[in-house]
């Protein structure tokens, strides 16, 4: 099993983040993983992108991701901004950061597997905001293992109680929970 | 072992290119009475051979690897040291 | 007690740092290589490593401070990539010709123009010549071994010669991989405090480092650099499978080699490439290609007659070289031509080393060299061969 991962999002996100969280949970789920941003420089709200792999063995491939099994968009604009479908493989998934049904917004998703979470009012409701954006990355993590069932969600708050500490470890971990609960899959 | 060591390593000694006062042509002479003990000529000196006598306020030449180079005459602000032939 | 953590191939090396009880850092930051020296600054300032960090203003000056602090006996510690590796070239010499046991991280970087902060090989290529060892690692985990290793190397009376550890920029540098961090305990015992060193800079018995050396031994001093290098084959062959034995990992040593005992095509790569290459070769495998990855651990020392070995046995062999030598080629294709010649056929070649720092070649020495060849071809010999031309074996016996 070898799971290749795009995050979507803008410089300042969480995306590189959201990337390392997902092998920091891999890890304590028994499986391997291996993290890397987008590689060049970054802005804070321009489109970026981060990588993950996770497999059940060592992971010896250095290159990057062309072909994700998943995409992951912290930011429902990026749908249409970007081609977020771009070497997405048949099947795979798209989870999107929407409050509307993500086959609305793209119309091409439709080819693909689609699940949705609004990350955003998770994140304001719980009060997870950093110097005035909301922060979806942990969020859309919940929504990735809801979605893809790869790992279970108690990695994802243990990585995220390990990662940061006191109340910050609570509220990621409570936006995961939140958002793994509040995650819709899109029927055709 | 090889005899030389694997890096170029030098230690100060006295004399370690032999008495270079066979190397001179003219000798530089202190005339005493001019002498104003400002120590330049013992600054300058490339081979180390002018012996500083604080308590005579005194300068020495050592001849044996003083190479006559001239360089104690020049900077010698009052001209105390003269060169002179061998 | 080892631990697992989730490190980027930059922070493997500042723990490989750590763990090797480094004393002093000097440093200037680079992209990539920045993270290295930031974490190994926060190590210090936190009180984690006892060690002491020198901010410098220029590459050239942090490998001054480090040749500096080596001189004095104490285990010392840099890091740069491309431009800045680069600016320091003048002093990287400096420290092997001095026979300091530095370690080095290199991120390794494309150089400019056109401005690239991208993976290649070039800019660590171009130290190939200096006298460091010089190893490229597959993954993290081998980053931070490799780090401990070469100081074990490095620091061997037999070898004295500085190690380079190169790192793939971004591919390892800012990538996440698990990591394991062996227990300082098991580290201090294979890496004890670093050995005194009978020429140690000391204001009681004061000595000067580099001073001139005339024509008369100057190709000596360079012999004994080569001589480091040779027992440095035979030392990280050692000390990878001590390594083994306390931490049950191998990255093997002056080569890694994956499924070449029955490949029939050889591919021959360095740095973090040769993981997806292995990932390759599983895939062609199954499409009926015999194919096997000989992933040269160490280009300098260069592992010429472990290639020479594979690639006679073989039928064609790939080399993916990510470096180039304008008006040359490719540098490793250079170095593994160069490695095989010989075995099948080919004129013997001998390539004489002559007329180091000054040493007069006289019509008389060209004719000694021509007669000395021909001896040997009408002998039988075959290959390429270096010999070091008229030494005084008298002062390196």
């Amino acid at each position: 099993m070898l799971l290749e991962i795009r995050f979507h999002g803008r410089g300042g996100q969480g995306a590189v983040t959201a990337a390392n969280m997902l092998v920091k949970a891999a890890w304590i789920s028994g499986l391997w993983g291996q993290g890397f941003p987008f590689f060049g420089a970054e802005r804070r709200g321009a489109p970026v992108a981060a990588f993950a792999r996770i497999s059940d063995k060592p992971i010896r491939i250095h290159c990057e991701i062309r072909s994700p099994s998943i995409v992951v968009v912290l930011d429902e604009r990026l749908l249409t901004l970007v081609d977020v479908t771009k070497g997405l493989v048949p099947g795979g998934w798209i989870i999107a950061n929407a409050k509307r049904r993500i086959s609305e917004v793209l119309p091409k998703s439709k080819h693909y597997k689609r699940a949705r979470v609004d990350a955003t009012s998770v994140a304001l409701s719980i009060g997870l905001v950093m110097a005035g954006w909301p922060i979806v990355n942990t969020a859309m993590l919940g929504a990735l293992l809801k979605a893809t069932g790869i790992m279970p969600i108690k990695s994802l708050i243990s990585a995220c109680m390990e990662e940061w500490s006191g109340k910050m470890g609570e509220l990621n971990a409570q936006a995961a929970t939140r958002a793994f609960n509040e995650t819709v899959i899109e029927g055709d | 072992m090889h005899k030389i060591p694997i890096t170029p390593i030098m230690k100060p000694s006295e004399g370690s290119m032999g008495s270079t006062g066979t190397w001179r042509i003219v000798k530089p002479v202190v005339q005493h009475d001019k002498c104003t003990y400002c120590l330049q000529c013992w600054l300058h000196c490339p081979e180390s051979a002018i012996v500083r006598v604080d308590e005579e306020r005194k300068i020495i030449i050592d001849y044996n690897y003083c190479k006559g180079c001239g360089i104690c005459s020049d900077v010698c602000p009052v001209k105390a040291i003269i060169m002179v032939e061998e | 007690m080892s631990t697992i953590k989730i490190l980027t191939g930059n922070y493997a090396v500042a723990w490989g740092v750590k763990l090797s009880r480094v004393k002093v850092i000097a440093a200037y930051p680079i992209t990539p290589q920045t993270t290295i020296v930031e974490k190994i600054a926060e190590f210090v300032e936190n009180g984690e490593m006892d060690a002491k960090y020198l901010m410098v203003e220029s590459e050239h000056s942090a490998m001054a401070a480090t040749i500096g602090a080596s001189a004095t006996g104490v285990r010392a510690f840099t890091a740069t990539s491309s431009q800045g590796l680069l600016y320091m070239h003048e002093m990287v010499w400096w420290a092997s010709a001095a026979r300091l046991p530095i370690v080095m991280a290199v991120v390794m970087r494309a150089l400019a123009p056109p401005w690239s902060i991208w993976n290649e090989h070039t800019d660590l290529m171009d130290q190939r010549d200096t006298g460091w060892l010089i190893t490229l690692a597959e993954n993290n985990q081998e980053v931070l071994d490799s780090i401990i290793m070469s100081y074990r190397i490095s620091e061997h009376e037999d070898v004295l010669l500085p190690s380079i550890v190169g790192l793939d920029a971004f591919i390892l540098s800012h990538t996440l991989e698990p990591v394991e961090i062996p227990g300082q305990d098991l580290i201090d015992e294979f890496l004890p405090p670093r050995p005194p060193k009978p020429f140690t800079l000391n204001p009681e018995n004061p000595i000067t480092h580099g001073g001139i050396v005339t024509p008369e031994y100057y190709m000596e001093f360079r012999y004994l650099i080569e001589k480091g290098m040779e027992n440095a084959r035979r030392l990280i062959v050692e000390v990878a499978k001590e390594y083994k034995n306390i931490t049950g990992r191998w990255h093997g040593d002056l080569v890694d080699e994956y499924k070449c005992s029955d490949a029939k095509i050889l591919i021959i790569v360095a740095g973090a490439t040769a993981g997806t290459c292995k990932e390759a070769v599983d895939v062609l495998r199954e499409k009926g290609f015999n194919v096997g990855v000989l992933r040269l651990r160490y280009i300098r020392p260069f592992p010429s007659s472990i290639v020479r070995e594979r690639v006679s046995s073989v039928k064609s062999v790939v080399i993916i070289d990510r470096s180039y030598s304008f008006g040359g080629g490719g540098i490793i294709g250079a170095d593994v031509a160069s490695s095989i010649y010989g075995s099948n056929g080919g004129p013997l070649i001998h390539d004489y080393i002559a007329g180091l720092g000054g040493r007069d070649i006289g019509v008389r020495e060209v004719e000694r060299i021509v007669e000395e060849t021909v001896r040997a071809m009408e002998s039988g010999e075959k290959g390429i061969k270096t010999l070091w031309f008229d030494l005084k074996r008298e002062v390196l016996e």
